[in-house]
């Protein structure tokens, strides 16, 4: 098992994989792709029980990128995890590329549900968890959800089900960036206190820096552990490691231009150092 | 005679031993739908959601991605449309093993009135890639088709009706998923038909070749995949094609056989079915069917009308 620095040492490899990736296809979400760095890549290499080489394996762990438009990076991260040729990568977005610009479960080997548009993963995790239930199997599912996104009513369906089931087979992760398309979360449409929303939902929650390996570690730890469904509320920064995209909504999804990639590669090459 | 929605209910109950991956979700009309007499026979693999549609289908939809056969029942119009997204990004895109029940189809909810009633299912779902659309027209139907969803690998929209239903097919359970059946045979003019209206469609074929005029009467159980080839070949014997839905005319059967005759075998050719409009309260069914012309009466006046335009 990897060390937190060098999973964290991965997951800022991969920012400037997907920063590559993105400036290739000239179309990408890399804002909210970076603020998921170190969660996709601690899940993987840290939590999950996956077989690349057979990725419909019936027993492994899923996961579900409910946020979809993070993609890149979860490509990034199967893709250093064995699950494809990392030269696929560079086909985000083209014509007949598995790499959909949302995942495609039918695609591309190592997608556990095909996802895009918002609010629909953790039903998808409920339907999961409670297959796990039906058949027997022991395997736990991860959700990732978008802060913005759980302005998406569904997703409190959803949390209402897994309470009432009562699934510890659950994990819900929140990449709590705090911003979206339009804007900040809070001016678009405030989610107020989440802790207390999702309490009152009959949710456990964690919380932790979602950059910090260590504490994204100890936190999903517990929240796999804690008898019942549980969230972990994730603190990230949008567009983390390059300054001008820091915290920005602009780059949600904006094209990187030629200078602001080369400036982009220097901060994140620096950070590795 | 007999419940359409018992026959459903029922059905399942008779299924779960021999298909285990079977599992049956509802959105709190369990009572309506009769899914409840699975969940009392098959407790472990009942799900009731709530009042919560597209929660219970995407969930289904991770249900099936774990190999499971989830059979997803709740109000037609529920399914086609609260719940669309999920059906479309999930269900349809992924092409997953899920079968979505669509109870109270139609006008067969009578006395709920517009809200609860369906016009546009049969539209939506059949506009869905991968998606297979059947609608039984009574109880021989109705049981084949149920086990013929369970045997389909893909996503299926079965659409019920609440009404009591007879039996067309002599008991005769057989279901092949895209084949039309041609219940009668007749030169003049050809009566598509899918879902219960087949009884109204039945009766008007009998008052028709009293009056020297003889009429095919093809059984479209299958809305998707449309078995082009049978309505081609009644269209070419024929030369006047009629459809009759509970459904609006725009993009369920009516559409299907337009665009197929229109392509192929243009002949003359009337929808019968809801004329762009909304349902409405009524105390009867058959009060809802008079009112919108969805009767043998209009059908065999249909009929006259077109073989006179030949």
């Amino acid at each position: 098992m990897l060390k937190p620095e060098e999973i964290s040492r991965i997951a800022q490899e991969l920012r400037i994989t997907v920063l590559d990736m993105i400036y290739k296809a000239r179309s990408g979400h890399v804002g909210g792709s970076f603020s998921c760095a170190e969660i996709i890549t601690t899940l993987y290499e840290y939590f999950m029980n996956v077989r690349p080489d057979e990725p419909c394996w019936p027993d492994r762990d899923r996961f579900i990128l409910s946020k979809g438009h993070a993609a890149p990076m979860l490509y990034a991260v199967l893709s250093k995890k064995g699950f494809f040729e990392e030269e696929k990568l560079y086909t985000l977005r083209q014509l007949g590329s598995p790499l959909q610009g949302h995942p495609c479960m039918f695609e591309l080997p190592g997608i556990d549900m095909s996802t895009g548009s918002l609010g629909m993963g953790l039903s998808v995790g409920v339907g999961m968890a409670l297959s796990a239930r039906v058949t027997g199997r022991k395997y736990r599912v991860f959700v990732l959800c978008g802060d913005g996104e759980l302005q998406e009513g569904q997703n409190w369906e959803a949390l209402m089900s897994a309470a009432k089931w009562k699934l510890d087979n659950l994990t819900v992760i929140i990449d709590y960036n705090g911003v979206q398309l339009d804007g900040n979360v809070n001016d678009i449409m405030p989610l107020s206190d989440i802790e207390s929303r999702l309490k009152s939902f009959g949710i456990h929650t964690f919380k932790c820096d979602g950059h910090n390996v260590e504490d994204l570690i100890n936190s999903i730890q517990a929240a796999i552990r804690y008898d019942g469904p549980a969230a972990v509320i994730a603190k990230t920064v949008k567009g983390k490691g390059v300054s001008f995209m820091e915290g920005q909504s602009a780059w949600h999804g904006k094209v990187v231009e030629d200078n602001e990639y080369e400036q982009a590669v220097k901060e994140l090459t620096g950070l590795l150092r | 005679m007999k419940q359409m929605r018992l026959v459903f209910g029922e059905m399942l109950c008779e299924l779960g031993d021999e298909y285990p991956g079977l599992v049956v979700l509802d959105a709190d009309v369990s009572s309506s739908t009769q899914t409840r007499l699975f969940a009392e026979k098959y407790k472990d693999r009942f799900f009731n959601f709530g009042i919560a549609e597209a929660n219970m289908i995407s969930a289904a939809a991770g249900m099936a991605a774990c190999g499971l056969i989830p059979v997803a029942s709740t109000f037609a119009f529920l399914i086609a449309l609260r719940a669309g997204d999920p059906v479309r990004s999930l269900v349809s895109y992924n092409n997953l093993n899920v079968k979505l029940a669509g109870a109270y189809g139609g006008l067969s909810d009578f006395a709920d009135g517009a809200s609860h009633q369906s016009v546009c299912d049969l539209s939506v779902m059949r506009a869905m890639p991968n998606m297979t659309v059947l609608v039984p027209s009574d109880i021989d139907t109705a049981r084949g088709a149920v086990k013929a969803m369970l045997d389909h690998k893909g996503p299926v929209y079965l659409r019920l009706s609440r009404e009591p239903v007879g039996s067309y097919h002599g008991g005769d359970h057989a279901f092949e998923i895209g084949k039309a059946r041609v219940l009668r045979e007749g030169n003049d003019v050809t009566i598509a038909v899918t879902g219960i209206l087949l009884a109204q469609v039945l009766e008007a074929a009998e008052e028709l070749d009293k009056a020297g005029i003889n009429a095919s009467v093809v059984e479209f159980a299958t809305l998707k995949p449309f078995d082009a080839e049978t309505l081609l070949s009644c269209a070419r014997k024929t030369g006047a094609v009629i459809t009759v839905e509970e459904n609006t005319v725009l993009g369920g059967l009516g559409g299907a056989a337009a665009e197929v005759l229109g392509e192929n075998y243009p002949v003359i050719m009337k929808r019968i079915g809801l004329n762009d409009t909304f349902g409405q309260s009524a105390v009867s069914y058959r009060d809802l069917l008079n009112w919108y012309g969805l009767t043998a009466k209009r059908i065999y006046d249909t009929a006259k009308e077109v073989v006179k335009l030949k």
